[in-house]
Order: structure tokens, then C-alpha cells, then sequence
């Protein structure tokens, strides 16, 4: 406390009141609260919608199709026809960038959800059924977990082969032992609570405690661990897409867009380089500030 | 204002060691201003036992965290009143000056002792830091002080419980190292926060006694803190009852057990099992409720706090908070209908 | 054992469970701790037994093991005449019906995700007692019953103060309509305005139901008050059990002395001559030899040290686990 002044006047109460979010109502109160008290969090929720509208409108937001070739604007430089400029083949590089959105989302969306359904099975099954069964999963998970996650995602993605499917899964695997690690503690500690004593003392059937009393409990720290990992799923997709083993074209991936120009044209045409390179940075950095606001609006005791 | 005048008289009173005065910590939170304390006075005396006593939300561990200013702020915060400590206004001192009171000339223990030790630091470091920084010993003279300290309250072969960790001890015994250390420094002022709640019967009353007989040896002031009724009875002089932030009443112990003057203080002790047979008298038959609970800071009523579960409440009650007044000699109390109650009661 | 009414509700005798305690990478047993050892009492219909003792004494284990929350290690549980101590879960289950808890904790005994009127119709719906709209009639009935308001039904705990909420609990082990509840330290975390209101409930309840309780507390003064009879456990064993009044006037193990005269009694007017015992409960893992307080017992002689007292009925009625009695 810097301050520490006493003796308070009325106005003072009243500043006081008005700092904690006092009298705060209603949605559109509840929303500004959490701004103040969150900037950083709101820049990432900003962020992170823009990319969101952008990849859904894709069709109205992007000015041409991401697709078609014009030899006469190869390399054209940013301009008001081409915003962001061109790419070799003459494609529009923001319109691409926007269904480049798609991709990211999707792979990103896609494998942290399929990530955690599996992560939350496994942590669930392990930590509820205990025994030899944990034994075992957590070795697994030891092992899984001493490989780096983007050379196991590398290896999967090679070889399940490219396609966007394929990616979601490779990106996938490498997060279930995380989610499942939470998951697992988590029952652990929720086992012993008396709620779920009071239902095994009312004879109730252990896989029913487990999806009635158990899992939904888990909810909180399941949003916190996937909003931390969007980020790096989205970072992952990038990359492999980099090496070329990530969604095949003729979809725009960034991490593609980057590795086709990044060699070649670095020089001549920056622009095919930095903003692909800014969408995947931007996209991350706004996605890790909304994680940690998730995380400290759901998880107070995790607050550094 | 009445409650100046109380503690004033109080203040004139010989031994004064801490006196309060119209202390007011309030909280700001999103459900708006919570007057966790609003208000309160008293005064302790050297080797005076001063019991606060109170249900959850009452405010009398924030008095007690206001004392050595240590109110979590945000969302907490002192905003009016003065605590004097021998003439000093500690509620004025800047941080570092507040640094040098805590723990050298008041200490606080609290309930749980594992949580107020550091777990990586030897019991003996522990006791012996309070010496070595506020009263500039060495590092050896500390530890030979600390040894001292441990033999003081009664912990068995003090020089090897010097050197253990608090997950060696029990929880009895990092009570003991706790009060040992709380001590060191010869406090004007121990502040006990649910000294023995988190103990077990046998221990409780172990570590009372030791209390009690600590402080006539070394005539600190002590402030307890607890909701124990016969924690209160069988260790404090005097008693202050709180309830929702305020000060209902204050007594000594034994008029207070005996004759009650808030209808608060009467509907608590009638709703306590109190052990008739020990005591010897006939059982009693069931238990006098308080009805409702104990309402929330951020929505109390216009009148007394008290009032909607008063079952002596009139008109009165309920339209204007009733003034702290001495009722009796020595005897304070906020209650309109005391006079009426005293009388009847006793009759 | 004292009599109890002519058919005990709950006869519980040489009650054990032990812990294994493990170490190591392959989890090898290297002790046990001794939590119940060998404990024998029944209850009554209407009755109350209350069962008191020190952190570590046991008799939460007991409660748990009576339900069959732990598996006893040894011993035998009859419950309204049938031995529940073998059988298989789905064996167990209508017998579930009879026995219910009530926790301390009045936060964590609630799953915080489901509204109070789930919560208490839970077990109804486990037994396919009821459904649809008798289910909620039947809920609402039972909120009325411990205080709560038909409105309340869609709340969830949180919304709730600590005293509500622990009628809630009492509503959800009421549901099946059960011959005896098992109360786990009841109102001790309740606050001191708000427990005479939940023990009020509880007696009434019994009155009403002729509910036999199974009583669990550290707080002498409460157990004095809602017991018939009182058990008093130290370090895994009954070391006293006898009638309220008996207990209370007239300890004659060292330990139930011990206890009693260092409950804080809330009348300064009462000065008792003190028997403040030193030193802590040893651990369970590894419990004194012979009797197991001779450690603090002021009185201990030499047999106290190599010779496990059993306990004995002294006077009818009056059962000690002590040499000097």
C-alpha cells in the first residue's frame, strides 16, 4: 500500500467503491469491469475475435479470391489494389492471409479440442480408476511427454501424411498428456471431496460419479489449459506447414506462405516474408494474453 | 461522541498499553462497501487478557490484522481512527517504521501454525530472525535466546527442537515454537488469533495454560481473538462482543457470563451447549436458537444490525442504530432495551 | 457392550482398519496405521451414540467403514440385523437406503455445479424412488422439513450460507428415508449462533423418525447434548462407554478424565480442579505398547506399559479399558 492515508471523506469511499467495480450491473457493466481489470486480456479477446470474424467472412472480407493467378502482378508491391501486395503467381497476399485465418483456426480449434476430449478421457479414466491402470498412463505420458512436441508432431505429421485432417490429429497427440496430467490431479483431489462420498454413500454407480460429480468440476481448468494452448497448436501448425508437412495446398497456410517466399523473395518482395510472419505472431501473442486472462479470472490462485 | 469519552476514560486508567479509538477498516469490493469494522475502541492493559469474541464476518480478526496493519489491501483498507501504542499512532507510521513494531513491540499468532512457518527454515533460525532484526543480536546469541524461548514454553529438549523443521514438530508443538517466537522480543502486545482452534481438547488446553501462565510471568497485554465462549471464561478479564463489524458490548468476564446486557450476548450464550453436567447443575432441555443468520456487511439493515433476529426488538430498534453507552459501571453496551432487559432478567 | 433398545439399528463389533502404509517404487507395504483397532458398540433405534476422541483417534474411520466408504480389514457390521460386511456393491446397495451421512464440511459436502434441489434428489433418483414431478414434491417436502424454501430448489450452494447449506446436506441424507444417519462433526464448522439451530434440527428429526444417530465430534459440550450414550476413543480403540450422565458425572478412565477437565467450560464462575495431561497423541502408525495413553496417564504403573487393557464392564453398564478401574 502506497497510500496510506486515513481518515476518508465520502468522495474517497466513493472512488474507492467505484476502483473495486462497485454497483457494477449488468452485462455491458460486467464486460468494462473486466476490461479495466484485464487490459491486456481484452487486447488478446480483440485480437483474437478480429481473426476469428476474419476466417469465418472470409468470402466478404478478403477483396479477391486466394486462389487465382494473374502473371501480370507477380510480385506487385503493396498497393490499393493489392493491400498487402502479391505473391509470385500474381494471388492477392491479404486475401490470402484471411483464408489463411481459416486454416490456423481450424487446426488450432480443432486439435486443441480434439486434444483435451482425449486428454480429459485419459485423465479422467486414469486418475478415477487408479491402480495399475494409472500406473501405466503415467508412464506413457512420462515417455510422451520427454519428446519435444514439435518433433512428435513432425513425426506424426510425416507419417500420416499431409492433409488438414491429418494435421489436427498430428498436432493433437502431443497435447493429450498435458490435458490428461491436469485432468488427472484434478479427480485425484475431487475423488476424496465429501460430495462424492455422500453419492458413493447413496450406493451410486462409480462411472456415473465420474461423469456426474467428477468431470463437470473439471470444467474450469480444462477452459484455462486449452485457451493456454490455442497458441502454441496454432504456432505448430505454422511450423509444420513451414517443412511442408502441414495442410497440402491449394489451401493458403501462413506457415506455407512463409516458407515459399521466405528463401527466394526475402529480399525483393519483404512483404510476402513480414506479414504472413506478423499474422502467425499476432495471432499467437493475442491468443497467450486471452489465455492468461482465462486463466486468472477462472484460477485465482494461480495469479503470480 | 460517546465512544471518544469511553476510551478517554480509558486512556486516564493506569496501564494502558494499546488504546483504539473509533478504528474504521472498510472493504471495497464489487458488492459494494463493507464496513468490516466501523468504529471500535478499547483499550488493553499490561497483563490484561482482552477477549474479542464474535461469529465469522463479525470483524474481529480484521480488527486484529488492522492492529499491526496488515489488512489485504486492495480490497482492504484503514480508513479511519488511531491506534496508540505508548503514545504512538501506529496507524501513522510509514511501512518501515510499522516494520520495526511488528513482531518487536506487538506479535500476533494465529490459528494455524504450519501456514505462519516458513517450512525451510529451522524452528530455532526462526525465533532467533525476530531477535537478530529487531534488537540487533548476533547470529549465536540469537540462537542461544531462541533455545531459551523454547524452554520457556515447555518444549521438551529445546537445543535439539532448535534445529528441527515445523513438519518435525506436532501441531501442539509448532503452536508452542509459534508463541516462543511471537514472544522473543518481549511484545507489549500478543495478539491471538484462534490460538486453539485448530487444536485438539487435550492441547487447547495445554497451550491456554501456557498462555496464561507466560503472561503473569511476563505481563503482556493479550488480545484474544475467538468465537469460544469457554475459551473466553476460563482465560480473559474482559470481553468485547462484536457483531457485524460493530462493538455490541463490553464487560468483564464474569458479569458478562453472568448477566449479559445486549440480547445478542444472552441468545449466544443460551444457544451453546454449556456442559450442565460437568458443571453440575441439571440438563438443560433444547437449545435457545438465534433465528436467521448473520446478515451480510454489504446489505445491514437501517437500525441495529441485530434487530430482525432480536426477539426483544421494538419499533425503535429497527429505525436507529442504538448508541454505545456505559450501562453500568464498567459495562458498555449498544442496545436500546438493556435498562429493560437487566431489570427483567433479574427481577 | 451396553444394551441397547431391544433390536440395535447398528451393531458393530471388532471393528479394525488398518492402512497399509507404502514406499517405494513398487509401493511395498512397510507398516500400517492403526486408524480402528478392534472396536465393538451397537445403537439402538432412537438412540444416539456419541463417539468423541482426539484428530487421529479413529472415529471418523469408524463412520467411514460403517458405510462402507473403506473396506474394514476385520470385524463384522450388522445393519437393522443384516451382516453388510462381505457383501458385494450391488448387494450393498438397498441396503445403502438405511444409512446415511452428514459431513462437516458444508462446502465441499455440495457438488458446487448442481442446484440444491438436484443434490437432494440424487439419491432418490439412484434408488428409482421417484421421478418427474413426485420427485420434486417429494424434494420440496424435504426442504420444507429442514427449514429451506420450495423457492430455494434451483439455487445453487454458493448461493447459500454455511448453515442452509448443511441443511441441505441433512435434507439430501434424509431422501431415502434411512433408520440411521451417521454424523461426521455435524455442526463444527458451523458457526456458533447457527449450530443450536442445526442440532435442534436433528434432534427434532429423530423424534419425529425415531432416526438412530451415529454421532462423530471433538466438542465434548455438543456430544453431551444431543447423546444418549458416549463412546470415547484414543488412538484406534474405545477406552470408555456408558450412558451420557455416567460419562460425564463419573469418568473412570484417565484419558475421559483428562478430556474433560480440559474442555473449556463457558462459566467463569466454575472453577475446577484441573487434570491437564502433557505431551501429544502418539502417532497410530506406531502405537505405545500396552495401554495406549500410559504415555500421559498421570496414573500409569508398570503393567499399564506391557499389558493391553480390555474393556470390561466395571459396574452394569459402565464399560472401561482400564487396569486401575
Amino acid at each position: 500500500m502506497t497510500d496510506s492515508r486515513i481518515d476518508f471523506t465520502a468522495a474517497d469511499h466513493a472512488a474507492e467503491l467505484a476502483r473495486a467495480g462497485a454497483h457494477v450491473t449488468g452485462w455491458r457493466g460486467a464486460t468494462l469491469l473486466l476490461i479495466r481489470r484485464y487490459p491486456l486480456g481484452a487486447i488478446g479477446a480483440v485480437i483474437f475475435t478480429l481473426f476469428v470474424f476474419a476466417a469465418v467472412f472470409a468470402d466478404v472480407v478478403a477483396p479477391m479470391d486466394p486462389l487465382s493467378t494473374n502473371s501480370r502482378a507477380s510480385l506487385a508491391a503493396p498497393s490499393a489494389t493489392y493491400l498487402l501486395g502479391a505473391d509470385f503467381m500474381g494471388r492477392d497476399v491479404f486475401s490470402r492471409l484471411v483464408y489463411g485465418a481459416r486454416i490456423s483456426l481450424a487446426v488450432g480449434l480443432g486439435a486443441t479440442a480434439l486434444g483435451c476430449l482425449f486428454g480429459i478421457l485419459v485423465g479422467l479414466l486414469s486418475g478415477y480408476l487408479g491402480g495399475w491402470i494409472d500406473l501405466v498412463v503415467q508412464r506413457v505420458i512420462d515417455i510422451m511427454q520427454s519428446l519435444p512436441l514439435l518433433v512428435m508432431a513432425l513425426v506424426m505429421a510425416a507419417s500420416l501424411g499431409p492433409s488438414l485432417r491429418n494435421t489436427i490429429i498430428a498436432i493433437a497427440i502431443p497435447l493429450v498428456p498435458n490435458v490428461a496430467r491436469v485432468i488427472r490431479s484434478n479427480t485425484l483431489s475431487l475423488r476424496e471431496m465429501p460430495f462424492v462420498e455422500a453419492a458413493r454413500a447413496v450406493g451410486m454407480g462409480e462411472l456415473r460419479i465420474a461423469l456426474r460429480h467428477v468431470l463437470p468440476n473439471t470444467l474450469a481448468p480444462i477452459i484455462v489449459l486449452a485457451t493456454a494452448q490455442l497458441g502454441s497448436t496454432i504456432l505448430t501448425e505454422a511450423s509444420l506447414s513451414f517443412l511442408g508437412l502441414g495442410v497440402p495446398e491449394p489451401h493458403p497456410s501462413w506457415g506455407r506462405m512463409l516458407s515459399e517466399s521466405a528463401a527466394e523473395y526475402v529480399r525483393t518482395a519483404p512483404w510476402l516474408v513480414i506479414f504472413p510472419g506478423v499474422a502467425i505472431s499476432l495471432i499467437v501473442f493475442g491468443t497467450n494474453l486471452l489465455g492468461d486472462a482465462v486463466r486468472d479470472i477462472l484460477d485465482p490462485r494461480q495469479r503470480s | 461522541m460517546v465512544v471518544q469519552s469511553a476510551s478517554a476514560s480509558a486512556a486516564l486508567d493506569d496501564g494502558v498499553v494499546l488504546d483504539v479509538r473509533g478504528l474504521k477498516t472498510y472493504f471495497y469490493t464489487r458488492q459494494g462497501l463493507l464496513k468490516a469494522v466501523d468504529d471500535v475502541s478499547f483499550a488493553v492493559r499490561k497483563g490484561e487478557t482482552l477477549a474479542i469474541v464474535g461469529e465469522s464476518g463479525c470483524g474481529k480478526s480484521i480488527t486484529a490484522l488492522s492492529l499491526i496493519r496488515l489488512v489485504p489491501t486492495p480490497p482492504g483498507r484503514i480508513v479511519g481512527g488511531a491506534v496508540s501504542l505508548a503514545g504512538t499512532d501506529l496507524l501513522r507510521l510509514d511501512e518501515k517504521a510499522m516494520r520495526g513494531v511488528r513482531g518487536n513491540d506487538i506479535s500476533m499468532i494465529f490459528q494455524e501454525p504450519m501456514t505462519s512457518l516458513n517450512p525451510v527454515m529451522t524452528i530455532g533460525r526462526q525465533i532467533g530472525e525476530a531477535l537478530i532484526l529487531h534488537q540487533g543480536l548476533t547470529r549465536a546469541a540469537a540462537l542461544a535466546r531462541a533455545v531459551e524461548m523454547l524452554q520457556l514454553v515447555r518444549i521438551p529438549e529445546p537445543e535439539q527442537r532448535a534445529r528441527d523443521y515445523p513438519h518435525q514438530l506436532s501441531g501442539g508443538m509448532r503452536q508452542r515454537a509459534m508463541i516462543a517466537m511471537a514472544l522473543a522480543c518481549n511484545p507489549k502486545v500478543l495478539i491471538a488469533d484462534e490460538p486453539t482452534t485448530a487444536l485438539d481438547v487435550t492441547i487447547q488446553a495445554q497451550i491456554l495454560d501456557l498462555i496464561v501462565d507466560l503472561q503473569r510471568q511476563l505481563g503482556t497485554a493479550v488480545i484474544l481473538i475467538t468465537h469460544d465462549l469457554g475459551v473466553v471464561a476460563e482465560t480473559a478479564q474482559r470481553v468485547i462482543v462484536m457483531y457485524a463489524g460493530r462493538k455490541v458490548e463490553e464487560a468483564p468476564a464474569s458479569e458478562l457470563f453472568a448477566r449479559p446486557l445486549h440480547p445478542y450476548t444472552s441468545g449466544l450464550m443460551a444457544s451453546i451447549p454449556r456442559l450442565d453436567l460437568i458443571r453440575g447443575h441439571v440438563e438443560a432441555g433444547r437449545l435457545q436458537e438465534i433465528p436467521g443468520m448473520v446478515p451480510a456487511l454489504t446489505d445491514l439493515p437501517t437500525g441495529c444490525a441485530f434487530a430482525p433476529r432480536c426477539q426483544f426488538a421494538v419499533d425503535r430498534c429497527h429505525a436507529d442504530y442504538p448508541p454505545y453507552e456505559e450501562k453500568r459501571p464498567g459495562r458498555w453496551a449498544a442496545c436500546w432495551r438493556s435498562d429493560e432487559l437487566y431489570g427483567a432478567a433479574h427481577a | 457392550m451396553p444394551e441397547a433398545a431391544a433390536k440395535p439399528v447398528l451393531e458393530v463389533s471388532g471393528l479394525k482398519k488398518h492402512f497399509p502404509v507404502r514406499k517405494g517404487l513398487l509401493r511395498r507395504t512397510v507398516g500400517h496405521v492403526f486408524a480402528v483397532d478392534g472396536v465393538s458398540f451397537s445403537i439402538g433405534e432412537g438412540e444416539t451414540l456419541g463417539l468423541v476422541g482426539e484428530s487421529g483417534c479413529g472415529k471418523t474411520t469408524v463412520g467411514r467403514a460403517v458405510l462402507r466408504l473403506v473396506e474394514p480389514t476385520d470385524g463384522s457390521i450388522r445393519l437393522d440385523g443384516a451382516d453388510i460386511t462381505g457383501l458385494r456393491k450391488a448387494e450393498l446397495r438397498p441396503h445403502r437406503r438405511k444409512m446415511q451421512i452428514i459431513f462437516q464440511d458444508p462446502f465441499s459436502s455440495l457438488n458446487p455445479r448442481m442446484s440444491a434441489g438436484d443434490i437432494v434428489a440424487e439419491p432418490l433418483g439412484v434408488h428409482r424412488v421417484a421421478r418427474g414431478k413426485a420427485l420434486r414434491d417429494e424434494v420440496a417436502a424435504l426442504f420444507e422439513r429442514v427449514g429451506l424454501r420450495r423457492a430455494q430448489m434451483d439455487a445453487y450452494p454458493h448461493q447459500f450460507s454455511g448453515g442452509q447449506r448443511q441443511r441441505i446436506g441433512i435434507a439430501r441424507a434424509l431422501a431415502l428415508n434411512p433408520k440411521l444417519i451417521i454424523g461426521d462433526e455435524p455442526v463444527s464448522a458451523l458457526d456458533v449462533s447457527i449450530q443450536a439451530q442445526v442440532i435442534n434440527l436433528l434432534m427434532d428429526l429423530q423424534r419425529e423418525r425415531r432416526l438412530s444417530y451415529l454421532f462423530i465430534s471433538h466438542n465434548l459440550a455438543v456430544v453431551e447434548h444431543i447423546s444418549h450414550r458416549i463412546a470415547v476413543m484414543y488412538l484406534g480403540r474405545i477406552v470408555e462407554h456408558t450412558d451420557k450422565k455416567t460419562l460425564f458425572t463419573n469418568p473412570l478412565h484417565p484419558y475421559t478424565e483428562a478430556l474433560l477437565s480440559a474442555v473449556p467450560v463457558p462459566d467463569p464462575a466454575i472453577k475446577r480442579k484441573k487434570l491437564v495431561v502433557q505431551g501429544d497423541v502418539p502417532s497410530p502408525v506406531r502405537p505405545p505398547p500396552g495401554c495406549h495413553f500410559h504415555t500421559r496417564c498421570p496414573y500409569a504403573v508398570d503393567r499399564c506399559r506391557i499389558d493391553s487393557p480390555a474393556l470390561r464392564e466395571v459396574v452394569p453398564g459402565h464399560h472401561v479399558a482400564c487396569h486401575l478401574r
